[in-house]
């Protein structure tokens, strides 16, 4: 299973793909692919919104569902979606508001 | 310190101007990310994992109250209230928006300071020793000659698009403190038997994935050619570096691909070409930019000593403080304070956005407005009256910046690692801050005396892990991080690489490896004088690797 996500233009915000077709800043929502046609489908959203400069830095990126909710299975992505792990008062971990996935 | 003249004023306001309008560009949809990617990155601008990423050029680590106070600021208001001080000597910011960018680099330019050659193929920001014009065993001031270099250096039209970047350190004494041998130049600044100033030039030292100690290819080079040999040395490099692959184009690759013999060679003769021109320094010219440089005027504070023996007596903290921290400065009442930024379970290199201002007005009231970053990621007050001492060490503790773990354990590098760096394999600074904690006491740190431990979250070797007493290199094993432990290593006069014990260690393994590797140092050790780096170089890596591994180690 992949996700898409980037980082915002303007700020360079983490964001991710959402099941209502947005950008947004917690990974909680995105949308899934289950299958390689859903992949590509991400991939040519991805390459849209580089082209039309809404995002820079854009992959697809592999997760797996926990409970329900949605975890990459690199550290890396974890951490990008958590926020440092070393100052959980930054980051989407510190607005619970935006995001459960911390 | 240097201060900028007409021209360079004019040529910062410039070039901030021309990357505000490269970014308005950018926002506006006007180029792509292709194209703006090497703009921006010419500009220290990076993205990293949460946010884009902004290192600001400390030149040769050297600042002055205004200049810090303006990087507080900058904390403050564009980011989340802190900077992350480098192994560059450089700060950089983990959360600027792009759109606020320019609006950065206008309010750094207006305190003499940019963000220009951080990052690129060029010729990156020039490093020094951190005590340098202070220090008590230097034959002179080191940084005149890296602001040479760098002005010369500064957007060098022919060295803007070298096959790799390229790091120039320089020291002006015996005892290397700017691990000059693990860069792509290395100056040690010395004297001849005449008294007169050169350089022992190396060249080809660097970490990364192919950590080599630079050779030396000049014992003795006069200071009027620093720029044509440095010219030669970067020509020959830009010539036959190698452009194929990114992994071998350093210099380091082309010493060693060469052969130091030929290479040194193949500069000479560049040099002969050169070293009459016009790129020879006239006398006059050195002395002007050493004149910036001029230290302030020393009073006589001979109150120092009665005043240092009273506050020892009265504060067991000061006298901790003192011993650690406090370093022999060449005028008898004066000394080079180094303020840790390794505040036990503390982020390395970290400083908030009101530390940096106390620190700021410590260097205003105290410090006749000097101050310095460290290779090793803390702050030092380069001059300070012994007489003032206590004062310093007060408003220290008031910011909690007295930790008086300088050399020690404790005094960790760390990277920024996974949990900032698009480039991390594994986290560094949550490593660092178990280990600083594991250490806290520091009367078990002093008894383990000097010890440097060095941690890196991928191989690029930001956090100098090869040349760490101790190494921590984070590399990625099946999706988890894991810990290769390097012993042996170091950065000074006597550099050298650490060797990989053995197999790597988990992230909740790795505290304990450390502590089984420093409890058979002091196990083995001849008596407390024998430091760790001098232990490991008598007995080598046996009884560490049968500490750690066991029987595991004999059968290997
Ligand atoms: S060593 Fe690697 S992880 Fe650490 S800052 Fe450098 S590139 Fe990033």
């Amino acid at each position: 299973m992949k996700i898409l996500t980037a980082n915002r233009l303007t700020d360079g915000e983490a964001v991710w793909f959402s099941t209502d077709h947005r950008w947004i800043e917690s990974i909680e929502g995105s949308e899934i692919a289950a299958d390689k046609a859903a992949e590509e489908r991400l991939e040519a959203i991805g390459k849209a919104a580089l082209d039309n400069n809404q995002v820079v830095d854009v992959n697809l990126i592999d997760i797996q569902l926990v409970d329900g909710e949605i975890r990459p299975l690199r550290l890396r992505e974890q951490i990008r979606a958590a926020g440092p792990s070393n100052r959980t008062d930054l980051g989407k971990q510190a607005r619970p508001e935006v995001s459960r996935a911390a | 310190m240097y201060r900028y003249d007409e021209f360079d004023h004019d040529f910062v306001k410039a070039r901030t101007a021309e990357f505000a309008d490269q970014v308005e560009r950018r926002l506006a949809g006007e180029i792509t990310e292709e194209q703006f990617r090497p703009l921006r990155l010419m500009n220290g601008v990076y993205l990293q994992l949460h946010a884009y990423m902004l290192r600001v050029a400390i030149p040769y680590g050297t600042l002055n109250s205004r200049q810090l106070r303006m990087l507080g600021h900058i904390a403050r208001k564009y980011d989340k209230g802190y900077g992350h001080f480098t192994t560059r000597q450089n700060i950089q910011y983990n959360w600027p928006a792009l759109s606020d960018i320019p609006a950065i680099l206008a309010d750094l330019a207006s305190v003499e300071m940019h963000a220009i050659q951080t990052s690129g193929n060029c010729i990156r920001n020039v490093t020094a020793d951190h005590f340098a014009g202070a220090a008590a065993d230097e034959v002179a001031d080191p940084r005149p000659y890296a602001e040479i270099l760098r002005q010369w250096s500064t957007v060098h039209p022919e060295f803007s698009y070298l096959p790799r970047k390229f790091k120039i350190a320089v020291t002006g004494a015996e005892r290397d403190r700017a691990a000059i041998q693990v860069h792509d130049i290395g100056l040690h600044l010395k004297k001849n038997a005449a008294g007169e100033l050169g350089f022992a030039v190396y060249v080809g030292g660097g970490q990364g994935r192919t950590p080599i100690v630079a050779k030396k290819i000049r014992d003795f080079l006069p200071e009027e050619h620093l720029l044509s040999y440095t010219t030669a040395i970067l020509r020959v490099y830009n010539l036959h570096g190698r452009r194929d692959n990114k992994y071998k184009a350093r210099i380091k690759i082309l010493v060693h691909e060469t052969g130091v013999e030929e290479l040194s060679r193949q500069v000479e003769a560049e040099w002969q070409e050169l070293k009459d021109g016009e790129l020879k320094l006239p006398e006059a010219d050195v002395q002007a930019i050493t004149a910036y440089f001029a230290p302030p005027a020393f009073v006589a504070r001979p109150e120092g000593d009665e005043a240092v023996k009273q506050a020892r007596l009265d504060s067991r903290g000061f006298s901790e403080w003192l011993a650690q921290n406090v370093t022999t400065h060449k005028h008898p009442d004066y000394a080079a304070v180094t303020i840790s930024l390794k505040g036990i379970g503390e982020a390395p290199g970290d400083a908030s956005d009101s530390q940096m201002e106390a620190v700021a007005d410590i260097a205003e009231k105290y410090a006749f407005d000097e101050l310095r970053v460290s290779h090793e990621q803390n702050l030092i007050l380069p001059h300070v009256a012994r007489a003032d001492l206590k004062a310093v060490y007060d408003a220290l503790v008031e910011i909690d910046l007295a930790t008086a773990n300088s050399g020690l354990i404790s005094d960790i590098i760390a990277c920024p690692g996974l949990d900032y760096c698009a480039l991390a394999n594994a986290r560094a600074i949550p490593v660092a801050q178990e280990i600083s904690r594991r250490f806290a006491s520091l009367e078990r740190q002093r008894d383990i005396g000097e010890l440097k431990l060095k941690i890196s979250g991928c191989i690029n070797a930001c956090g100098h892990h090869h040349v760490g007493h101790i190494g921590i290199l984070g590399v990625e094993k099946k999706g988890t991080e894991l810990y290769q432990v390097t012993l042996g290593g170091s950065a000074d006069e006597n550099t050298s690489i650490g060797e990989i014990v053995g197999r790597g260690f988990g992230p909740e393994e790795i505290t304990d490896a450390i502590e089984t590797v420093v409890e058979t140092y002091l196990k083995v050790r001849l008596d407390r004088s024998e430091k760790f780096i001098d232990t490991y170089r008598r007995l080598g890596a046996a009884p560490f690797k049968e500490a750690l591994y066991g029987s595991e180690a004999k059968a290997a």
